[in-house]
């Protein structure tokens, strides 16, 4: 039997959860002698309230959706992809030795050559902790925990004795050359007449985002495979019972899941910094798994998720500026989403299950 | 000689180093052994070391700030056990909420408090933990060895080196030489069992839990009042997880974790002086090979590759009594 309509499950839930974080958050200002509805406002009007803000929220927003279709699809296969933060850094490696050791022509193939860089090794970097999860048992969350370590560790060493230029004392590459830089959202609007800011750093990065997020809804809802890794991540003996191989869904879902989230390296790396910095992720790997729980899995859930996300990110980047909250009331944020969307969902469920039980009674 | 006093500098900052590890590694041993995954050991250091900085400075006693980042510690125990225990929620889930609830509270109230840009001020006086000299420490200094070593390595700690250190035997005791130790190990392995045979699964993880809380205060406390003097953002710098890593390391055993969390705290040693390495072994270590090696040992580890670290069975599920 339905406990509930599918309506409260998706949109009531969320909702909910949303209104407790951000009620805890308002408190949390109050405590520290701030005025959140003061704060809020000057959130939104920094966030939302000018082309100039709108374009860093979207350039927030990109690296969320990646990581957050990263988080998503590992869900769907029931594992929990905590390393989105080291496969973002291998696809930022992976940007960079695309973008300064080969020759473009125009940006559109740098795109996709850059893409398929970031992809590659974001995989890549996912795919031991796959293997050692599918076929050694190795917890999956603690695996990948280790090989974030061992990638900032690795793009440190990488970045401050190989791929410096002996010039700078910057612990980053050579910038990339003029014939890969993307185009920002003011040179791809104001062609259609529509002026945008032109310091903001959204790209055309947000355009392969949003491609990525159909991209995987197609995979999880039409395809062969994503029936496999659903029916795989409802329940494993089912799945291997209807002879599907568990060791190649973890590995595949792993990949794709690893992939993307070396793919936000093209919106930081290639769009915004063109060249790779240390700390090229931002955080953003770690945000994905809000992103991921807000959105319920689904790419359409973390594309909204991920633009609420940009907006706290940049509305909190401006509060910092010109209050004294610091930005770290994000990451506070960002963990009372976490906690009441993934850890505490059923705090929240249980009582509307109970409800509408009784509300169906009540009808019948 | 020159070689002996760099050995015995390396020890020493070996014991110190691996204290802050041993107690969150034990920590986490009680809440795994009890089936409830804890990978919010680094937010409850965390949010220990900041809490008993700030107590310690303001009431200038440092027993008053241990109390403190114990509370603190325990306050976001009892957050993973409600939600881990009680709503059944995802065990990952609610200790990756835990880091960043403390990552960011731990600089937002720091910010209020002291306007340090997310820092307490530095601790001195009684305020933060002395070195104790141990007995005997001059009437030993006269002999050749054992004297420095004496010195240096055994004496001379605080308080909280000494408390971790005895932390081993007695978690060995209690988990394997009582009743509630049985009982502990049991529900994380079997919790169906324990509910059968009319023992509160609930009650045991909560006990475990609350263990864990009380381990990471100290810990926290350690690092901000003992091995610094103070607290600065982010300080734990990912000692949770290589805590973490060093009880998977140990195979969830308490004489293991010493072990493991010594060597982890070797590397973080060798790590601050690299200099050494190349004058005794003649080439040249990165310092980030030694950063990320705990963690690649572990990876090795985890994948079976040195004898198998199986995990308490029952780890990470939530009880669902049977109806």
């Amino acid at each position: 039997m339905q406990k509930m309509p599918a309506w409260a499950d998706i949109v009531l839930i969320p909702l909910i959860s949303l209104f407790l974080a951000a009620a805890i958050s308002g408190l949390v200002i109050l405590g520290i002698g701030e005025d959140p509805v003061a704060a809020v406002k000057m959130m939104v009007s920094g966030a939302v309230g000018s082309t100039y803000g709108w374009g860093y929220t979207l350039y927030y927003a990109t690296n969320f959706m990646f990581t957050g279709l990263a988080v998503a699809v590992a869900f769907h296969a029931r594992m929990f992809n905590i390393g989105g933060e080291g496969q973002a850094m291998l696809g930022g490696l992976g940007v960079a030795l695309v973008a300064l050791y080969i020759p473009w022509p125009h940006w559109t193939v740098a795109l996709i050559g850059c893409s398929v860089g970031a992809a590659l090794l974001g995989a890549a970097w996912a795919y031991v902790p796959a293997v050692l999860q599918a076929k050694r048992g190795s917890h999956i969350v603690i695996t990948t925990i280790m090989f974030n370590f061992i990638a900032a560790a690795l793009l440190n060493y990488l970045l401050v004795n190989i791929l410096r230029p002996p010039s700078s004392m910057d612990p980053a590459t050579a910038s990339f050359p003029a014939s890969t830089h993307l185009p920002t959202l003011h040179d791809l609007l104001t062609p259609l007449g529509i002026s945008f800011s032109k310091a903001a750093p959204a790209n055309v990065s947000l355009v392969v985002a949003l491609l990525a997020a159909v991209f995987v809804w197609l995979l999880i809802w039409r395809t062969k495979l994503g029936y496999e890794i659903r029916a795989f991540g409802q329940s494993e003996s089912a799945a291997k019972y209807a002879g599907i191989n568990p060791i190649k869904i973890t590995v595949v879902s792993m990949l794709i899941s690893g992939g993307l989230a070396g793919m936000m390296a093209i919106n930081t790396t290639m769009g915004e910094s063109e060249r790779l910095i240390l700390n090229m992720t931002e955080g953003a790997g770690f945000i994905g798994i809000a992103v991921a729980l807000m959105g319920r899995s689904h790419p359409f859930g973390v594309v909204l998720a991920s633009i609420l996300f940009g907006f706290l990110y940049q509305g909190g980047a401006e509060l910092a500026l010109w209050t004294s909250i610091p930005r770290e009331l994000i990451v506070v944020i960002q963990a009372l989403v976490i906690l009441f969307t993934g850890a505490l969902d059923n705090m929240v469920r249980a009582p509307l299950e109970k409800m509408f039980i009784k509300l169906n009674r009540n009808k019948g | 000689m020159q070689f002996f006093i760099d050995l015995l500098t390396v020890s020493d900052s070996t014991l110190r180093l691996a204290t802050p590890l041993l107690l969150a590694c034990l920590a986490g041993l009680f809440s795994e052994r009890a089936g409830i995954f804890d990978i919010g050991l680094e937010g409850k250091m965390l949010a220990a070391a900041f809490f008993s900085a700030a107590v310690a400075f303001v009431s200038g006693s440092v027993f008053l700030g241990l109390l403190a980042g114990i509370a603190a510690s325990l306050a976001l125990s009892l957050l993973h056990g409600l939600a881990s225990i009680t709503f059944r929620g995802n065990q990952l889930i609610s200790g990756v909420a835990i880091n960043f609830l403390a990552a960011g509270m731990t600089v937002l109230v720091a910010q209020s408090w002291f306007q340090q840009g997310g820092r307490t001020p530095s601790l001195f006086g009684g305020a933060r933990f002395e070195s104790l000299d141990l007995p005997f420490t001059n009437a030993l200094a006269g002999l050749p060895f054992l004297g420095p070593i004496y010195a240096e390595l055994i004496s001379g700690h605080s308080i909280l080196v000494y408390l971790a250190l005895a932390c081993v035997p007695a978690s060995w005791w209690v988990l394997y030489r009582t009743r509630f130790g049985l009982r502990l190990r049991a529900v994380g392995e079997a919790p169906e069992a324990v509910d059968t045979a009319g023992i509160s699964v609930v009650g045991l993880r909560y006990s475990a839990v609350m263990i864990c809380g009380v381990l990471c205060g100290i810990a926290g406390a350690y690092m901000a009042t003992a091995l610094q003097a103070g607290f600065v953002k982010d300080m734990t710098a990912g000692r949770g997880y290589i805590a973490l890593a060093a009880l998977i390391f140990a195979k969830w055993r308490p004489w293991y974790a010493l072990y493991s969390c010594l060597l982890f705290g070797f590397l973080q040693a060798l790590a601050l002086r690299p200099d050494l390495i190349e004058k005794y072994l003649g080439f040249h270590v990165q310092v980030q090979l030694l950063d990320a090696l705990p963690y690649v040992l572990t990876v090795i580890i985890l994948a079976g590759f040195v004898g198998k670290a199986i995990p308490p069975r029952a780890g990470g599920e939530p009880y669902v009594k049977e109806r």
